[in-house]
């Protein structure tokens, strides 16, 4: 099959250019309505159940996960569904354990919920370094996948393509803050399931609309092989742990976190969670069909010689079922979700350093509302030319493994404190700050340490530590951590506020 | 006459409710547990089974890993309408009391 994907093409520039018209018409009436902090981190709590549902399902579904999975199903088959079963479900463990404790106690970051009723400066300083230690290692995936996706697509060099993510991203934050941010992601979020929804029915309507049949020729075609559980789940405790970090990380991501801030109250948080839900567990639930159809269609040939990851599997069904103009659209939709998803970690990473360190540990919360703004739009700056260079410096480096690094971190560091910290009075100041410090660093070094880095980038023979993600080690070391250390420095003062933590926390009173 | 924080967190009205949200969170989060690491162990040590064929092409494996999601998805349904129909109803009353 001859390909036009990695040259410059027509309808996908003019795709991709229709799509950033939009987003910076709407970062433009965004603009005029951001002036405040209230705005530029939380959309002045104006987003809808609905609206924050999308724009979730939006923040979380990347294109390294729509291009990977899709690609993963069409080379090796039904393992590629098992991966996708992982990532739906954090959703529902966020709805019963943290969503509504969340909205009620918060105002713009999950440090607000966890320094509720604990010392301000110690917990802030802490969840800053977590959280943005979460948002680098996020970001990194996404950049250095962005970079090389469209040298794939639109065959355009590496730096330019990282220079234009940068700038355009930097763009919606800085001037739209959360409104144009939650837009973007709302916009792209529509894309991306109405391109895949397309390319799944263009896909089956060569199978008689029935999945059965498609399966028959992956059958006939390959082997029942395809069909069945392969190799991906080969040591039980390592497929736990990554479930572990997968469906726990999800309660630590700060980008993810910081959306429940948008919407007016804890129905509209329960609400948009539902909605996420089903956004992200139909997404994940239709990918696979479009992998095995990619498979049969294109051919594994032909997708892996395009690339021998997988990744272009999609794009290349595009364009077998829809011509060039399909694949242009396809391209430009991965485009957009690289940006938008960019954009979301930004703007949390900018919330960290203004509102939680700034604002709170170096003003001790004292500072007027325009010095805030002023502030937040710095660190936007900051982190958004960090994610560039970044981009650029790991040019070429396999950094598969920083997704799963990202989870185990969010999942050993944010998550024990926060969840404590709404759960178990007794949690002292430096309990909470020795379960984010001992969760997030285990967590860095015992990836360094497993088969993922040691072995496989650093190319060592054996690795000193066994498992390939580290979540149920790290996640339980920080949970001990933090009884350990909260029984030997207790903290009277902060247990007596836990009755009107409670109050708030249950029945939302006082909530902002 | 309203009441305090203290009065309200204390009173046996508060204390059940904030049992009842975590009795059901808790279910419902051991569900979700059980039927994906029960599905993650099925993947990993009854892979015989999951090649099971149960229609002409389908196989256990495709209708395990789709209803992973789907019941995972009905999970967070169930906990919706509990919270609207039960909790925020108690919610209402329980602040109404503190006025």
């Amino acid at each position: 099959m001859e390909t036009s994907l990695g040259q410059v093409n027509a309808t996908s520039v003019i795709f991709f250019l229709v799509f950033i018209a939009i987003t910076l018409y709407i970062t433009y009436w965004a603009a005029k309505k951001t002036k405040t902090t209230k705005e530029y981190y939380a959309a002045g709590r104006s987003i809808s159940g609905f609206q924050n549902g999308v724009a979730l399902a939006g923040d979380y579904m990347s294109a390294a996960s729509f291009l990977g999975i899709c690609g993963m199903t069409s080379l090796k088959g039904y393992d590629g569904m098992i991966y996708a079963c992982g990532w739906l479900v954090g959703w529902p463990a966020l709805m019963f354990l943290m969503a509504e404790p969340l909205r009620n106690l918060g105002k713009y970051t999950f440090a607000d919920v966890v320094a509720f009723r604990l010392k301000q400066k110690p917990i802030r300083v802490a969840a800053a370094i977590g959280g943005i230690l979460v948002l680098l290692t996020y970001a990194t995936a996404q950049m250095v996948g962005a970079g090389n996706l469209i040298k794939l697509m639109f065959g355009l060099p590496y730096e330019v393509a990282e220079v234009i993510v940068g700038c355009v991203m930097l763009v919606y934050v800085l001037f739209g803050g959360m409104i144009a941010t939650t837009w973007v992601q709302i916009i792209k979020a529509c894309l991306l399931l109405g391109g895949v929804t397309i390319l799944m029915l263009l896909g089956l309507s060569h199978f008689d609309f029935n999945p059965g049949v498609l399966y028959g020729e992956v059958q006939k075609m390959y082997s029942v092989k395809m069909l069945n559980p392969g190799g991906l789940i080969s040591n039980p405790i390592d497929a736990i742990s990554l479930g572990l970090a997968l469906m726990l990380g999800l309660l630590g991501l700060p980008h993810i976190l910081m959306r429940f801030y948008t919407v007016p109250d804890a129905k509209a948080a329960r609400k948009s969670v539902m909605w996420a839900t089903t956004f992200i567990g139909y997404f994940y639930c239709i990918i696979p069909i479009v992998g095995f159809t990619a498979a049969v269609l294109v051919t594994q040939k032909t997708i892996a010689g395009v690339d021998p990851g997988g990744n272009m599997a999609a794009p290349l069904l595009a364009e077998l079922l829809g011509g060039t103009p399909f694949m242009g659209f396809i391209a430009a939709v991965a485009f957009a979700t690289i940006l938008a998803v960019v954009s979301g970690l930004t703007l949390a990473a900018a919330s960290a350093l203004a509102h939680d360190l700034y604002l709170n540990v170096f003003k001790s919360g004292v500072a007027t509302e325009a010095e805030q703004v002023k502030v937040a739009k710095r660190s936007t700056i900051i982190f958004g030319i960090c994610a560039i260079l970044i981009g650029i410096l790991f040019k070429g480096q396999n950094v598969a493994y920083m997704v799963g690094l990202t989870f185990a971190i969010a999942a050993s560091g944010p998550f024990p404190a926060i969840f404590l910290s709404i759960v178990w009075k007794k949690l002292s100041t430096a309990g909470a700050v020795a379960a984010i410090v001992v969760g997030s660093v285990s967590a860095v070094i015992c990836i360094i340490l497993s088969p993922t880095v040691w072995v496989d980038v650093l190319k060592n023979k054996e690795a000193i530590f066994p498992l390939r993600n580290p979540a149920i080690i790290t996640m339980t070391l920080a949970f001990v951590c933090a009884y350990v250390v909260s029984i030997l420095t207790p903290d009277p003062e902060a247990e007596a506020k836990f009755e009107s933590e409670k109050v708030r926390c249950y029945l939302g009173v006082g909530a902002e | 006459m309203g009441k305090t924080a203290h009065e309200i967190v204390t009173s046996d009205r508060f204390k059940a409710l904030v049992r009842k949200k975590w009795n059901v969170s808790m279910i419902l989060t051991a569900l979700l547990f059980v039927s994906y690491y029960g599905y993650i162990l099925v993947v990993a040590y009854g892979k015989d089974f999951l090649s099971t064929k149960v229609g002409e092409f389908t196989n256990w494996g495709i209708i395990l890993g789709v209803g992973c999601i789907v019941f995972a998805w009905i999970l967070t349904a169930i906990y919706v309408v509990w919270a609207n129909n039960v909790y925020d109803v108690e919610v209402d009353e329980l602040k109404k009391s503190m006025l």
